[in-house]
């Protein structure tokens, strides 16, 4: 191979024979003689072969294509593997990495170094992820953009400075969105931002011919400005409150009112219960009066007679005094001093 | 010898002389040949080998792709005189690079060209809306409707943040304002963008009052409408107590009423076939119950009961 004997041929040249074993000087001397007809000539010659191959044979790693140009217009794009291409000069091979999937961070700390902002990079991570909300309020938020080369050809040649391009739009675009949305929905809402952002993202970077498929949008935790943040929590708090009291009021009721529903279903039963008594005893008194009535019918005299005397024998054991006047005697009564018995008793 | 030490270096020059005359038009560039400074031939748009007159003849590359244009964030006032940092950043291309040769020469000096143009442009816009407008592109129905607003409030926050205009159009009419101004430069825009609008720090501090604010009334009205709500169940308690205590009265009273008719159609049926007999065993019967050791009783012999002790042969 050619780049062995150059290698032999430098270091011979290099060490000029010192310290070489003489059977090796000679063997070199060999090779000199060898050679020597061709003159210098030949020498430029291997120089030159050695310089071409090695600018014409290429490996193109697996996630990598190649992009070849030819006097600087495009000609082909290379697979993975072993390559060739005319000598440098005339072609000139970039290789770009189509399958890494890139990221981009933007507004926190682990941020990368960089210088293109005309801003300080101090207050970058804060200007970057500040922004204005749809009801005019600020709202902190910070987000990572990940993409990948889908198009090697317009990612190469169609956008002057492709990773600006794509910082300065992430953050229209983010923006854009958030612009659109409440502080509310930001804080809430961050996968229906992503979404959207990506959306609009990606539509400006076909637009641009960049050659850039961005893969995700990723949110990071959104949140009102650190002086701000108590007062959103406090809401949160009063949410907290407010429910704490209705559900103490629904206890309340709870308790109150399956208990007054039993109660008047016990007074209804009650009424009713007391409605079959009346019934039932008016039905008793009724049948009660109709048989007495029956016998009482065939013999009218006679029955009332013995039912007032029936009456009588009953009665007459239980009552206190009992005074017999002859019905003949007349003006008795003023002796008979009701009142002042009773009150002596 | 001589000859062909003549003959080395004709070749030589002629090496020199090709390599010279040759020049490479790379994909993302464009060429505009001059010759002794003026402008020769159509400029090289297509990439590949090129050849020209060495020495007299100077090929200048140009970028043909998409050129950045960042612009300088600034402090600018916006019609309600609300202080904002406005960033915006822009994107141009050189179509016509003889006249981009001819005036502005170098990138660097475009971008100085840019900047004048521009920056005023995006001033001129931003003053004459106001903020939300610039903020918002869509008039998109926003959640801001905390349930703590009433609906006057409500009805002021969408007049508040619904928009005429929109950041879309802001943008392009900052692009419609400056492209003619660049067109003489050979330059194109592509499009303007606002990158970022911030309140400068005076306005951003009286900002985080209001919303500070905003939010205490919020959590208030979250507070008192807990009170309201819990009131209201309460209400709902008694209210309910009373009628479900009330109907069951109601409900008894109508079941005993009903019980008592019946009963009473049912006396009225039987004792209305003797109404004197009924009358005269029921007195009976109240003689038993009302009478008792406490009762006198004065009785004349004249009675029923008695009227035998006179003798039995007593006819009344």
């Amino acid at each position: 191979m050619n780049w062995d004997w150059e290698k032999l041929k430098e270091r011979q040249d290099r060490k000029g024979g010192k310290g070489i074993p003489p059977q090796m000087g000679e063997f070199f001397e060999k090779i000199k003689e060898l050679k020597l007809p061709g003159g210098p000539l030949i020498i430029i010659i291997v120089i030159l072969a050695i310089f071409f191959g090695y600018s014409t044979i290429f490996k193109i790693e697996y996630d990598e294509v190649g992009i070849v140009q030819r006097f600087g217009e495009y000609v082909r794009t290379c697979q993975p593997g072993l390559n060739f291409k005319l000598p440098a000069g005339i072609e000139k091979l970039t290789k770009v990495r189509v399958t890494y999937i890139y990221k981009e961070e933007f507004g926190f700390r682990s941020s990368r170094i960089d210088a293109r902002d005309r801003f300080s990079s101090e207050s970058e991570n804060i200007n970057v992820s500040l922004m204005l909300t749809g009801d005019l309020n600020v709202a902190i938020v910070p987000w990572i953009v990940q993409y990948r080369i889908k198009d090697p050809f317009n990612y190469l040649f169609k956008v002057q400075d492709i990773r600006k391009l794509l910082v300065d739009m992430s953050e229209a675009a983010m923006r854009l969105v958030v612009g659109d949305r409440s502080v509310n929905e930001v804080i809430n809402k961050r996968n229906e931002i992503a979404v959207e952002a990506r959306g609009v993202l990606q539509k400006e970077m076909d637009n641009a011919e960049s050659g850039i498929h961005i893969v995700t949008i990723e949110m990071k935790k959104t949140n009102v400005p650190g002086p701000v943040q108590p007062s959103f929590n406090e809401v949160n708090q009063a949410i907290q409150e407010k429910e704490t009291m209705i559900y103490q009021a629904k206890e309340d009721y709870n308790k109150a009112v399956p208990a007054a529903r039993g109660e008047a279903e016990r007074t209804i039963k009650a009424a009713e219960g007391y409605g079959l008594d009346r019934v039932n005893r008016a039905k008793g008194d009724a049948s009660r009066f109709m048989a007495i009535y029956t016998e009482y019918a065939k013999a009218k005299d006679v029955t009332k007679r013995r039912l007032y005397l029936e009456m009588l024998r009953e009665l007459f054991p239980k009552l206190g005094e009992k005074f017999i006047i002859d019905a003949d005697q007349k003006n008795l009564l003023p002796f008979l001093n009701l009142g002042k018995q009773k009150g002596a008793k | 010898m001589k000859t062909k030490g003549i003959i080395l270096i004709a070749i030589i020059i002629a090496i020199l002389i090709g390599f010279s005359s040759a020049y490479i038009v790379d994909e993302t560039e464009q060429v505009v040949v001059t010759q002794l400074g003026k402008v020769v031939g159509t400029p090289k748009k297509e990439p590949g080998l090129y050849f020209r007159i060495p020495f007299i003849q100077t090929p200048n590359a140009l970028p043909k792709n998409l050129l950045e244009w960042d612009g300088d964030p600034g402090q600018i006032p916006t019609m309600e005189k609300t202080y904002i940092w406005v960033d915006t950043f822009a994107r141009w291309k050189i179509v016509d690079p003889v006249k981009f040769l001819e005036t502005v020469k170098s990138l660097t000096s475009a971008r100085g060209r840019l900047d004048d143009i521009i920056d005023p442009a995006v001033r001129n816009f931003i003053t004459s809306y106001r903020l939300i407008e610039a903020v918002r592109t869509t008039n998109r129905e926003m959640d801001i409707v905390e349930m703590g607003m009433d609906a006057k409030t409500q009805e002021d926050h969408k007049t508040t943040y619904s928009i005429s205009t929109g950041r879309d159009k802001i943008t392009k009419g900052i692009m419609e304002q400056a492209m003619p101004k660049l067109a003489k430069f050979g330059i194109e825009l592509v499009d303007v963008k606002i990158k970022r609008i911030n309140y400068v720090e005076e306005v951003r501090k009286s900002v985080y009052g209001r919303m500070i604010a905003e939010r205490s009334q919020i959590a208030e009205k979250f507070r008192s409408e807990g009170k309201g709500e819990a009131r209201k169940i309460l209400g709902e308690k008694e209210r309910d107590l009373k009628l479900i205590t009330s109907e069951a009265y109601r409900k008894a009273q109508e079941i005993k009423g009903k019980a008592d008719a019946e009963a009473t159609i049912l006396y009225a049926k039987a004792y209305g076939i003797d109404p004197e007999f009924y009358s005269f065993i029921r007195t009976l019967e109240i003689y038993n119950q009302a009478l008792d050791k406490e009762s006198s009783l004065l009785l004349s012999t004249d009675s029923e009961f008695f009227k035998y002790l006179k003798g039995y042969s007593f006819k009344p």
